[in-house]
């Protein structure tokens, strides 16, 4: 009873903390927003911090599958391919020669200088919705075969599906349809629209548009996290998660609820690879690769798996690891400290898993746990997920 | 698979729906796996030559492949067993063996120019310093990784075992650079020794079944006939109870690494003679298609595990060698890939359990 009682009262500080957490968040946003003016418009860091506000995206997304609803995903590259590939498909001049045999294009909504050019051309908004379409209907495909399955068995699954995803992609020109074919092969779909959203971007001019692009992005993806959390559905999520077998025999549709999972993370993917591929300007079949998707996956268990706020931090420190710190700050520290002949960029693959082995030993609820973990952790309810118990 | 455990057996089928599901149920895989080297023996048979010799030198090449994948399967199938842990580092263990393997004919200076007698004793030491080495490794890796989180969530055992995959692909990285690396030919594999009917089999393909197929079977022996071999079986059946009967459970798993980890080596040594083309990027492939065989055999089930790697090993060489034939010209070995994991996910979805598996505590 005394735990129960001790639940009920931190479950009430929580919800007084909810508006405190709401403020901070506000204020933390309207830093954010206005952190570009501290640098130059084409600066390193701000280079850095769009890669990271994409890899937010992608793990808010990831989190809804693997935090919410349990399903350790290994696939997420997929939805980052297709994501990226709506952006080639639909913001380039890749069906030139479907469209009207070459002579004109299709635009909507599009101004500017995409707007007289041949192939499909649509807006970002549009093409971010199409991406979502997509990749939603690939995550429900997806997650179809993994119903019945669980654990380990769904890892390999959607492994498998990911890594049938990077084929395709990067041999996607043997497939024909019609007159075009589904992907460059080896060679990058590139150029690719920038978007076009009051103003024209232009990643050689000013990087400030698109990270104030993905702040927005992730302010609706963050809202839409939290709402889903707090709703039915996610409670269901939580509760396939501790059991599901008490969940069914509740009433929680099984089907539905992880297929609603996995589409819905899905689509947060897609969105994000949109921004990416739109943002680097080219899509590169080699960059589908199942690191890709532990790279997101380490992000929301550093962070905290289910933790919504411990996702957000995840994915800004490996970023910034990634983007800055092993290419550039630490790049000749290998060399200068050790005297070895390598530099970090090197070993960046070995510095990631030294760290994942490390963040799993010493810290594996992750940085910001989530609340109903930290609880079940602490007060020792429903602690029996280990099958045995051996003295180490 | 909640509702199969309430009904245990599946009934017998009343509907013909039912007969029809509970006759896929039982024999859909291997229609399944049986269908493409029947599909191109009839193809062949119709074709003017009457000739089964292309499809026969397929299976040959598909079968030595096969025997590297079953040693790799089998240290997935094992850890799996014992500890529910899909081990992600063991296709890259297997990439170190190929590189041990490698440097070892440097430091022994084994050349095309070595004299027989001195080439097998070379070829020996070689192998059993690829199986010792990785042994260690894997046990290391347990002792390191694994077994602090023997209580952890069973995702943390996972991220690890990934952690250590990227750790040893970098250190393979390091080691001999980013591209493929030749490797001396040093049995000059392709000389043909027997051939039957325009079907030859060669010493490459002798190396590799002629060392998979006695380390298995000692191995197997091991497990079903000595204490400790019954000691790995109680702790994968039940590792409570196991412990209640005085097994050390630890000791035990570290066993289990240990085995794994020889095979391992011994399998990235015949991969590095067979190939002859060696690269840090291997072992990832490798043990995803390992494990796809040990999947398809029954994880948990060692001979399920071997039977899997040869099967997966003829799907393969179909697949790489006469895709082209059933897809279209623009459809080369490029697509093996994706052919091994549509394979993987329709085990997955239609027989869990694999081949000859037993359901294990996980897909049960």
């Amino acid at each position: 009873m005394a735990a129960l009682t001790g639940m009920r009262d931190t479950l009430a500080d929580f919800r007084r903390r909810r508006w405190s957490g709401l403020a901070i968040a506000a204020a933390v946003f309207a830093i954010a927003w206005f952190l570009p003016y501290l640098y130059g418009p084409l600066s390193s860091t701000l280079d850095t911090a769009i890669y990271a506000v994409a890899y937010i995206i992608f793990a808010l997304g990831l989190n809804i599958v693997v935090g919410f609803a349990g399903l350790l995903d290994l696939g997420y590259v997929a939805f980052y391919a297709i994501g990226a590939y709506s952006i080639g498909w639909f913001g380039s001049d890749w069906f030139t020669e479907a469209i009207n045999g070459g002579k004109s294009g299709i635009h909507v909504g599009v101004s500017g200088q995409a707007a007289h050019l041949l192939g499909i051309h649509l807006n970002f908004i549009l093409i971010v919705i199409a991406a979502m379409i997509l990749t939603s209907i690939a995550g429900a495909i997806i997650g179809l075969p993994t119903l019945r399955l669980r654990g380990d068995y769904i890892a390999i699954v959607t492994l498998a599906f990911g890594e049938i995803a990077g084929t395709v992609a990067l041999n996607g020109d043997a497939i024909h349809i019609g007159k075009f074919t589904l992907t460059a092969g080896q060679t990058a779909i590139s150029p690719v629209d920038q978007p076009n959203l009051f103003t024209q971007f232009d990643n050689a001019l000013n990087l400030r548009p698109y990270y104030w692009l993905g702040l927005v992005m992730i302010a609706i993806v963050l809202v839409i996290n939290f709402s889903l959390r707090d709703s039915r559905l996610g409670r269901a999520w939580i509760a396939i998660r501790e059991d599901e077998v008490a969940a069914a025999s509740m009433g929680v549709p099984l089907v539905r609820t992880k297929l609603l999972a996995y589409a819905m993370g899905a689509a947060l993917g897609g969105s994000a690879g949109a921004f990416l591929g739109t943002y680097t300007q080219a899509i590169n079949s080699t960059q589908f690769q199942f690191s890709f998707s532990i790279f997101v996956l380490a992000m929301i268990i550093l962070g905290g798996l289910g933790s919504i706020w411990g996702t957000v931090v995840g994915a800004i420190a490996l970023s910034v690891i990634n983007q800055q710190l092993i290419p550039t700050t630490f790049h000749t520290a290998p060399h200068d400290l050790f005297g070895l002949n390598f530099t970090a960029s090197e070993i960046s693959f070995g510095i990631f898993g030294f760290l994942l082995v490390l963040m799993m030993i010493a810290r594996p609820q992750g940085l910001v746990p989530e609340r109903r973990r930290k609880l079940e952790l602490t007060e020792g309810l429903a602690s029996d997920e280990s099958l045995y118990e051996v003295s180490a | 698979m909640e509702a199969a455990s309430i009904t245990g057996k599946p009934l017998a089928a009343t509907t013909p729906v039912a007969a029809v599901r509970a006759f896929l149920g039982r024999y859909g895989l291997i229609i399944l796996l049986a269908a493409g080297p029947v599909y191109f023996a009839i193809h062949d048979l119709l074709q003017p030559s009457h000739s089964l010799v292309k499809l026969g030198n397929v299976l040959v090449a598909g079968i030595s492949n096969g025997a590297i994948w079953a040693l790799v399967a089998v240290g997935y199938t094992l850890v799996y067993g014992i500890i529910e842990l899909i081990n992600f580092a063991h296709g890259d263990l297997f990439m170190i063996g190929s590189f041990v393997g490698y440097g070892m004919f440097g430091t022994l200076g084994l050349t095309l120019t070595t004299g027989t007698l001195g080439l097998v004793g070379g070829l020996v030491v070689t192998l059993i310093v690829c199986m010792l080495v990785c042994a260690s490794i894997n046990v290391m890796i347990e002792r390191v990784g694994y077994r602090p989180l023997r209580n952890a969530p069973k995702l943390a055992p996972l991220i690890t075992a990934v952690g250590f995959s990227f750790i040893l692909q970098n250190v393979g990285e390091l080691w001999l650079g980013g591209s493929q690396h030749g490797v001396t030919d040093l049995i000059r594999g392709s000389t043909h020794v027997i051939n039957l009917g325009g079907v030859t089999i060669d010493r490459q393909d002798i190396l590799a079944v002629g060392l998979t197929v006695p380390l298995v079977l000692v191995m197997t022996t091991f497990i079903s006939q000595s204490r400790l071999g019954k000691a790995m079986r109680a702790t994968a059946q039940d590792p409570e109870a196991a412990r209640l009967m005085g097994i050390n459970v630890d000791t035990t798993i570290s066993l289990t690494f240990l085995i794994g980890g020889l095979l391992a080596g011994a399998g990235g040594l015949i991969y590095a003679l067979y190939q002859t083309n060696i690269w840090f990027f291997q072992g990832f492939r490798a043990g995803l298609i390992a494990f796809t065989a040990a999947v398809m055999g029954g994880i948990g089930n060692v001979r399920g595990a071997v039977l899997g790697g040869f099967i997966i090993g003829i799907i393969q060489q179909l697949s790489d060698n006469r895709i082209h034939e059933v897809l279209g010209k623009n459809f080369g070995s490029e697509w093996t890939n994706v052919v091994v994991f549509a394979y993987l996910i329709l085990i997955m979805v239609f027989r869990p359990q694999g081949l000859i598996g037993e359901e294990t505590r996980e897909a049960g």
